[in-house]
């Protein structure tokens, strides 16, 4: 395991590395909230704009809440996001490409007409479009960037299936006289599965930085609700008096993201060796 | 080859043709009549069915569609609900802002990016090459708002070096317009050099293992003649497929940037269209930018066999 096939020794780590920054990350999202309790939302004026305060290790924001609990707490809404996005755009993403892909004919072509059509807008751009119909909401988000990235997943199966459909495992299963919906998901959605990881990983870096970024604009996750995105965006007149408000909540998206990058470069060498340099 | 060209031109027409499509059903599920939202609370029923009928919103929507169509390809794009200005010069005139920042950007990321990438295949598992690896996957991983805020909190606000607030366009004051750019271009620069760089590194060591390479360096040739004259054409087509991707995106994320950096740029324009839920602009912003995007991928794919030596030959 490697990254982007380096294979110094001590890159070997960098999976692993990466592997064990996104599993802190999802543990603090999980049992953060029961290991240090609080409520994010509770306002202490007193530490309004202070660095590290008694009772406050990483300081308070401009309302005086509590930076490490609505760091916490926005370490949960990321991957929650990140996590039911990733599996709304890949569950759709297999559902249509297979179809596309077994089916073939007319089903095929009016599936991916549509899907290209998607395809041709920056992944952004159509996420900003469908905020702009389902308005601010944790759920908007995971519908808006789910149906921006299905169109990616749909490709790749899409692309994996016609090579599959040919093979003889797949007729072996039609001569035996399976119905084409076994067919499809007993034999050729598994052999999916390699493929779909690898993008899904990819995929949720994407989404974590697709949802801060439009948290950050105002179209995401809305306040007072805390997201790391969002907190950079209330944060910003107060830069100057209280930089730390800027610096931390970017800290845990850069670290986060850096995490997922380096656990993604490994995924993609373990199973995907064409990649690899 | 013409019939390469002619085929991928034409391709773009049924895209662009479904893209204003979903462009329209879009405006069109947003929650909300807009004869209603423009008249406001205070309107009597009559008036709100007179406006419909004025903007069409009573026929079929197959005929609005086609009605839109028309105009647009007219280059009508309708008038802001807010301002009442038509919504295409105003298009134009935000897009030059974001088209400066970045074309600069995505030319110095380029120039910076692409030799690292090949230098980093070169010498393939050598410190320089885990070192540049190492600070694109960084960059790759740092969200351009938060390193434009950090860039703007400490270089603007701490050091008061530059401009924190506001714009001047290069084209009115070359010297002051260009204290502007700085900041928000060296943003994009670091971010998208890291995408470039791995993309430059991969195709590089993808041609450095075929075997004209080895027959190059088999002739004798310097290891550098090997590399600029032999492997940089080849290595580089795919990574100018992804430039042009990211050119094409920037459109859209610069949102962000302009965002941090107080821009007037076409992206502003669409999110404040979005929350003043002003209609006629975000579906003027959303098409104009899915438009350039298409033709952007379409330039990218024609220019590249004048690129890729495999396709010419």
């Amino acid at each position: 395991m490697s990254v982007l096939g380096l294979k110094l020794p001590a890159l070997r780590l960098n999976g692993l590395l990466g592997a064990l920054i996104l599993g802190a990350v999802v543990l603090i999202a999980i049992f953060g909230p029961l290991l240090v309790p609080g409520d994010p939302m509770a306002l202490d004026f007193g530490a309004r704009l202070k660095g590290t305060v008694p009772g406050h290790p990483l300081g308070g924001d401009e309302f005086g809440r509590d930076v490490m609990l609505r760091l916490i707490h926005g370490a949960r809404t990321s991957i929650w996001i990140a996590f039911f996005t990733t599996c709304f755009a890949v569950t759709g993403g297999l559902i249509v490409g297979i179809l596309a892909g077994f089916l073939r004919g007319w089903v095929d072509r009016v599936l991916m007409m549509f899907n290209d059509a998607l395809l041709a807008f920056p992944g952004l751009l159509l996420a900003l479009g469908f905020m702009a119909v389902f308005g601010a909401s944790r759920h908007g988000i995971i519908i808006a960037l789910g149906l921006a990235y299905m169109p990616v997943v749909v490709r790749v199966v899409r692309g994996t299936v016609l090579s599959l459909r040919e093979r003889e495992f797949v007729e072996a299963s039609r001569v035996m006289g399976n119905p084409e919906l076994t067919t499809m998901f007993r034999h050729i959605l598994p052999n999916c599965l390699a493929p779909v990881t690898v993008l899904a990983t990819t995929m949720f870096g994407w989404v974590i930085l697709a949802e801060s970024a439009l948290s950050f604009l105002g179209l995401g996750v809305p306040p007072p609700e805390p997201s790391w995105g969002n907190m950079l965006s209330t944060a910003r007149p107060y830069a100057g008096q209280a930089p730390h408000l800027i610096l931390l909540p970017g800290l845990c998206i850069s670290v986060t993201l850096l995490g997922v990058n380096m656990f993604g470069d490994a995924v993609r060498d373990w199973l995907d060796p064409k990649m690899q340099g | 080859m013409l019939r390469f060209l002619l085929a991928r031109i034409l391709s773009a027409i049924p895209t662009m043709l479904i893209v204003t499509m979903a462009i329209f059903a879009l405006m069109r599920m947003i929650p909300g009549d807009p004869a209603t939202l423009m008249l406001g609370d205070m309107a009597q029923p009559g008036q709100v069915e007179e406006l419909r009928a004025r903007m069409g919103l009573d026929k079929p929507l197959p005929v609005q569609f086609v009605t839109w169509l028309g105009d647009v390809l007219s280059g009508d794009f309708g008038k802001s609900t807010a301002t009442g200005e038509a919504v295409l010069p105003l298009i134009f005139e935000r897009f030059s802002v974001s088209a400066t920042v970045v074309l600069v950007a995505v030319l110095f990321a380029s120039l910076i990016a692409v030799p690292a990438g090949m230098i980093a295949a070169w010498r393939q598992n050598s410190l320089s090459d885990v070192v540049i690896v190492g600070t694109a996957t960084l960059f790759l991983s740092i969200p351009s708002f938060w390193l434009g805020l950090m860039l703007l909190t400490i270089f603007g606000l701490w050091l008061g070096w530059l401009p924190v607030v506001g714009y001047v366009s290069v084209a009115d004051n070359l010297g002051a317009g260009l204290l502007y750019l700085i900041m928000p271009v060296i943003t994009l620069v670091m971010v998208e050099a890291g995408a470039i760089t791995r993309m430059a590194r991969a195709s590089t060591i993808e041609v450095a293992r075929l075997e004209y390479i080895t027959h190059a360096r088999a002739k004798g040739l310097s290891e550098r003649a090997v590399m600029w004259r032999h492997a940089f054409r080849n290595a580089f087509a795919p990574t100018w497929t992804l430039i042009g991707l990211i050119l094409g995106s920037l459109l859209a994320n610069i949102a962000v940037t302009e965002t941090v950096f107080t821009i007037p740029g076409l992206g502003r324009m669409l999110i404040d269209g979005i929350f003043a839920r002003d209609y006629p602009v975000v579906q003027g912003c959303m098409l104009f930018i899915a438009f350039l995007y298409v033709a952007v991928n379409l330039l990218v794919d024609l220019i590249y066999p004048l690129l890729d030596p495999r396709v010419t030959a």
